[in-house]
């Protein structure tokens, strides 16, 4: 595989390409979906691919163009999708038995919006059931592998995103985060991935997690991908109440205008502390170093809630989960069970039978800390601790614009490590969930590989809306540096070959 | 509080109606007091005053015109039903309670 | 021992709004089975509910209409709980902070007779909040099927303190709330289309005593006059199993109106535990002063001050005044008549008795809104009885030719030459007919039968057809007689 190929290149430098008559999107999405063909045996990002729908949209894309009415730099790019977002008529599994057969009679907004900028829109990518998972382990449809390393996960939830991405069988793809999900697995797999503002892109047909929490984001080979995809996506939505009114978009642009400020950089101290893998580390400092060298200053902060971040997540991501799951009852649409001899007991069957262990595992946490007498000493709890998590960051960003630190603790970690050891696998998330619990936007940028060869992600945290800022932040250090925009090599152990 | 003997699975699987296997039951048990064990350090935060949030980014008044939307063919939504009958939904008999 | 009853009741309220609590869904009664749902109604995946503002701005309204304490902001929650007619298998309701707090409505219990004025009182309210349906299941033998297009229409539950002595209070507080809440165009609450529902709790304590007795819960009141049978008989029950010396269980029963009697549901009920907490999905609702100032100007006067002003301004009696109230429809006639000039008590009369009585034997679907007699026409009609031009036996010939033609009384009244003769020298004529033609009743007459004289008049009223001037009449009768 050479960056050379269409498949491997980012979509600001094939946006030119179709703009400039090179080449169609037929084209580019036909080498999409051949490479597709000849690695995803072994990485198995996609849980299936519409092969003659995406070529049918790449088609109108073209024709569109040759009347003079390309709908934008999006027009004609292949986006593959998370299997967690609605598509009409394509199926919306979220990865779990539960919805096996289960067809999207609606768009969501977010797909609505990506239609409209032209995208190819094709593929349903694997993912942990439910988005519940930091390795795309607890799918119900078989594991995804990282195309670094194919014993190594690929991270989570959106795993299947990340790879997908990174064994270059797609230009972007779209994930979700609810604590960690897209900027994780982002890091395992050597992307771009980003998580907006709570607010910024529409929960409308995003099948809901952790509705507070959850936000869809992109994950891209270079950080102006990042900022196409949200110029495209964003945007109020009036059939999401969580949706935040009068945005102001172009950020392709707002990034541009930014790249020569001199940034005041906080690093958290709590995340450079132990359980921090040591060469994560010193690739985040090296990092840190870049922009000191850059003319940025640099100061440490302190969060002093964050370690709380992982507990107050588990509890109210889960109480939220418990509620949002209910609906699977094998009733209007779902699994169901055929055991079941009364309208009760098919409840009971339906819900033990689509259900994996994790999401079973959360649907009981979330049921008991909502429970008479828990309420209080777990939810209620959390729901303050959550205040002072983000009370934290609004101190921190009362002193510096944004904070830089590590994505993971850890590179990717093998198959089969933590899948039984939910507590442990948890805590991969632990530097991610503070964003979330905030409401901020937050993104992973690659920063290095291992002395294994695995990627390493820095993390990046702004201010609510300041995403344009955030874009800018990672440019600089891309700019710089030949981390960003690489697709795994085919020549790495095991990695995706054709 | 002793969160593992305050763990009644039972209970928990009638609150959530969901049937889990003997050999389910026995794992779960003890991961779901490990982790409830692990959260409970949230009991050393002084949370004296305050407020509970239960939105990333607070917004009010969030609210729609009371406007009637086109209808759809019914079957469009109906579709995925594992079973229907007369455009209703069937369901196995229901004791009414 | 003596016994009384303490009552509480809950009310359900479906709003009268164009879509859906949730979603921009119509819902109307007897449409398809499912042919009102969307994604959101369906709670298929992806799916989030928004907040129909109208559903909001009536519940206020009933708050402001019932005096109640409005939250300055309010929030919701998720009640979790599985059913198959709840397609989330959780109901967004409101919990802890509900819309609404305290307030009451003002009852009155029957009198003895339906022309004198019962006792009034206010019952003391908890709250009110805004929450969605749940659709509707039918069962049959070997299954149940499930029509969702009553899921997520807005509802409003009114919560009374136990602060209800008697079926006939019961029965008074939904006669009072439902004509508010009619009025106000909040709901039709027609209880035959489900729109107004109505739980029971009920136990009864010593006389004298300060606590609650055990609770039954009562379901399936479904008719106003089921609320009063079903709180009657189960009062009843619960005094006689007392006497007996048994003892109640806490439990809910169901009201059988055909076999009018309660039966059990449930005794010993799983705890319930529903999970409450504040949904993601939706941020959290304030009202303001303006908002609330807007919405109170569009609110009419509640129907019981309506009756107090007529019988205070107007005069008018009881009697009258409490038909007129009872419905909108009736008493904004007669307002607007009254404007229009005539005199009220007249008027009262016209409306309540041959207004109504016409438009009930009438055409079906012709009401007091679009048949053809105005309130200014009425008023006109009223004045002409009250100059004398014609009586009250020819203005009741009058409306029913307003009401099948239309037109102007005083025109129908000079086209058939339908004035009253006063002129004394022609009925005296008549008058001295009639008593010869007569002889025998002013007989009878003189010997002390006061009626009898009726014939003498009936004569004279006959041969000028109903035209002479009573009044006139009957000075001029009594004057010959006596000669």
């Amino acid at each position: 595989m050479s960056a050379s190929e269409l498949n491997a290149k980012t979509a600001v430098e094939l946006a030119k390409l179709l703009a400039d008559g090179e080449i169609s999107s037929v084209d580019l999405t036909t080498a999409c979906l051949n490479r597709i063909e000849a690695v995803d045996g072994s990485v198995k990002a996609f849980l299936s691919v519409d092969r003659e729908d995406a070529l049918a949209q790449a088609r109108a894309s073209d024709e569109r163009r040759a009347q003079g009415k390309s709908l934008g730099p999006l027009d004609g790019i292949p986006l593959a999708l998370k299997d967690i977002v609605a598509v009409t008529g394509q199926p919306l599994t979220c990865a779990s038995k539960m919805l096996e057969n289960f067809v999207s009679p609606y768009d969501a907004t977010s797909v609505e919006k990506l239609k409209a900028a032209g995208a190819v829109l094709f593929g349903r990518l694997n993912m942990d059931e439910f988005a519940m998972g930091s390795s795309t382990e607890n799918s119900a449809f078989g594991r995804t592998h990282n195309p670094w390393d194919l014993d190594r996960v690929p991270g989570g939830s959106s795993g299947g995103s990340a790879a997908s991405v990174a064994a270059a069988e797609t230009i972007l793809s779209l994930g979700s985060d609810t604590g960690g999900s897209i900027r994780q697995p982002a890091a395992f797999c050597g992307t771009v991935g980003l998580k907006p503002t709570y607010g910024r892109i529409s929960r409308f047909g995003l099948v809901a997690f952790a509705s507070s929490l959850d936000q869809i984001g992109p994950f891209t080979r270079c950080v102006e991908d990042a900022a196409l995809f949200l110029d495209a996506v964003c945007g109020h939505d009036p059939k999401d109440s969580t949706s935040l009114p009068d945005q102001k978009t172009d950020f392709l642009a707002g990034m541009a205008s930014l790249k020569d400020r001199k940034w005041k950089i906080g690093v958290p101290k709590e995340f450079l502390a132990e359980g921090l893998d040591p060469e994560v580390r010193a690739s985040v400092e090296s990092a840190i170093e870049f922009y000191e060298g850059q003319g940025c200053t640099v100061e440490e902060v302190s969060l002093p809630h964050s370690s709380y971040a992982v507990p107050v997540y588990y509890i109210l991501a889960t109480a939220e989960a418990s509620s949002n799951l209910a609906r699977y009852d094998g009733i209007r649409y779902g699994h169901r069970s055929e055991e079941a001899k009364d309208g009760i007991e098919l409840y009971y069957k339906s819900r033990g039978e689509g259900f994996g262990e994790e999401v079973k595992r959360r649907i009981m946490l979330g049921t008991y800390v909502l429970s008479s007498g828990y309420y209080d000493a777990y939810y209620l709890r959390a729901q303050k601790v959550r205040s002072l998590i983000r009370k934290d960051f609004d101190d921190a960003f009362a002193k510096v614009d944004c904070l830089i630190g590590p994505a993971t603790p850890t590179v990717a970690f093998r198959a089969g490590d933590k899948v039984d050891d939910p507590l442990s696998m948890y805590l991969s998330d632990v530097y991610t969930i503070s964003a979330n619990l905030a409401g901020l936007p937050a993104m992973s940028v690659p920063c290095g590989l291992s002395s294994e060869g695995c990627p390493i992600g820095m993390q990046i945290i702004s201010p609510v809306l300041q995403e344009a800022e955030m874009l800018a932040v990672a440019k600089k250090f891309e700019d710089a540096h030949e981390f960003s925009g690489i697709v795994a090599p085919d020549s790495a152990k095991g990695g995706a070959s054709s | 509080m002793n969160s593992e003997e305050s763990i009644d699975l039972d209970r928990l699987c009638v609150l959530a109606r969901l049937s889990l296997e003997p050999e389910e039951k026995e794992k779960l048990g003890p991961q779901l007091a490990r982790i409830i064990g692990y959260v409970e350090q949230l009991k050393e935060v002084d949370v004296d005053g305050v407020e509970p949030m239960a939105h990333a980014i607070p917004l009010e008044n969030v609210l729609r015109k009371d406007e009637a939307a086109e209808l759809v063919d019914r079957e469009t939504y109906l579709r995925n039903a594992p079973d229907s009958r007369a455009h209703q939904v069937v369901v196995p008999p229901v004791i009414e309670g | 021992m003596k016994y009384e009853a303490v009552i509480g009741l809950e009310v359900h309220v479906q709003l009268k709004t164009a879509s859906k609590m949730f979603t921009s869904v119509p819902y109307r009664f007897g449409e398809e089975p499912n042919s009102l749902i969307d994604p959101v109604v369906m709670a298929l995946p992806g799916s989030l509910p928004v907040i129909n503002r109208e559903a909001v701005a009536k519940s206020v309204q009933v708050g402001i209409l019932l005096g109640c304490d409005i939250a300055k902001t309010c929030k919701w929650d998720r009640k979790n709980y599985f059913y198959p007619d709840s397609p989330k298998n959780y109901q967004i309701s409101q919990y802890d902070q509900p819309l609404c707090l305290n307030g009451s409505v003002e009852i009155e219990v029957a009198g003895p007779s339906r022309s004198e004025e019962g006792p009034h009182r206010n019952v003391q309210l908890t709250r009110i909040h805004l929450e969605e349906d749940v659709g509707k299941l039918t069962h049959f033998d070997r299954d149940s099927l499930v029509d969702y297009n009553r899921a997520g229409t807005p509802l409003i539950e009114i919560v009374t303190e136990p602060d209800i002595y008697s079926a006939d209070e019961a029965f008074a507080f939904l006669t009072a709330l439902r004509r508010i809440l009619v009025y106000a165009g909040i709901s039709d609450c027609d209880m035959e289309k489900g729109q107004l529902r109505c739980d029971a709790n009920i136990s009864i304590r010593p006389v004298g005593s300060e606590t609650l007795g055990t609770k039954v819960e009562l379901k399936n009141l479904n008719s106003i006059s089921g609320v009063r049978n079903g709180v009657a008989y189960e009062i009843a029950r619960q005094k006689q199993v007392l006497s007996e010396g048994g003892s109640l269980v806490q439990e809910t029963r169901r009201w059988d109106a055909d076999r009018n009697m309660t039966t059990s549901m449930r005794t010993k009920e799983e705890a319930h535990d529903y999970r409450y907490f504040p949904d993601p999905d939706l941020m959290p609702v304030s009202v303001s002063e303006e908002w609330k100032a807007e919405l109170a100007k569009d609110l009419p006067e509640v129907p019981f001050d309506r009756q107090r002003r007529y019988q205070e301004d107007f005069g008018l009696p009881y009697s009258s005044a409490s038909v007129l109230i009872s419905d909108r429809m009736l008493a904004d006639f007669f307002e607007s008549a009254v404007t229009t000039g005539g005199s009220p008590a007249l008027l009262a009369n016209f409306v309540v008795n041959d207004l109504s009585r016409e438009l009930s034997a009438g055409e079906e679907g012709v009401d007091l809104s679009n048949c053809k007699v105005e309130p200014a026409g009425l008023s006109e009609l009223v004045k002409l009885v009250e100059e004398n031009v014609i009586s009250n036996q020819i203005a009741r010939e009058v409306l029913n030719e307003m009401l099948a033609n239309g037109g102007s009384p005083r025109q129908i009244v000079k086209d058939k030459g339908l004035e009253q003769s006063s002129d004394e020298g022609e009925l005296e004529t008549l008058c001295r007919e009639a008593i010869a033609a007569n002889e025998k009743a002013v007989n009878q007459y003189k010997e002390g039968n006061a009626k009898a004289i009726n014939a003498v008049k009936g004569y004279v009223m006959k041969a000028t057809k109903g035209k002479a001037n009573p009044k006139v009449v009957n000075d001029l009768i009594e004057k010959l007689v006596n000669e």
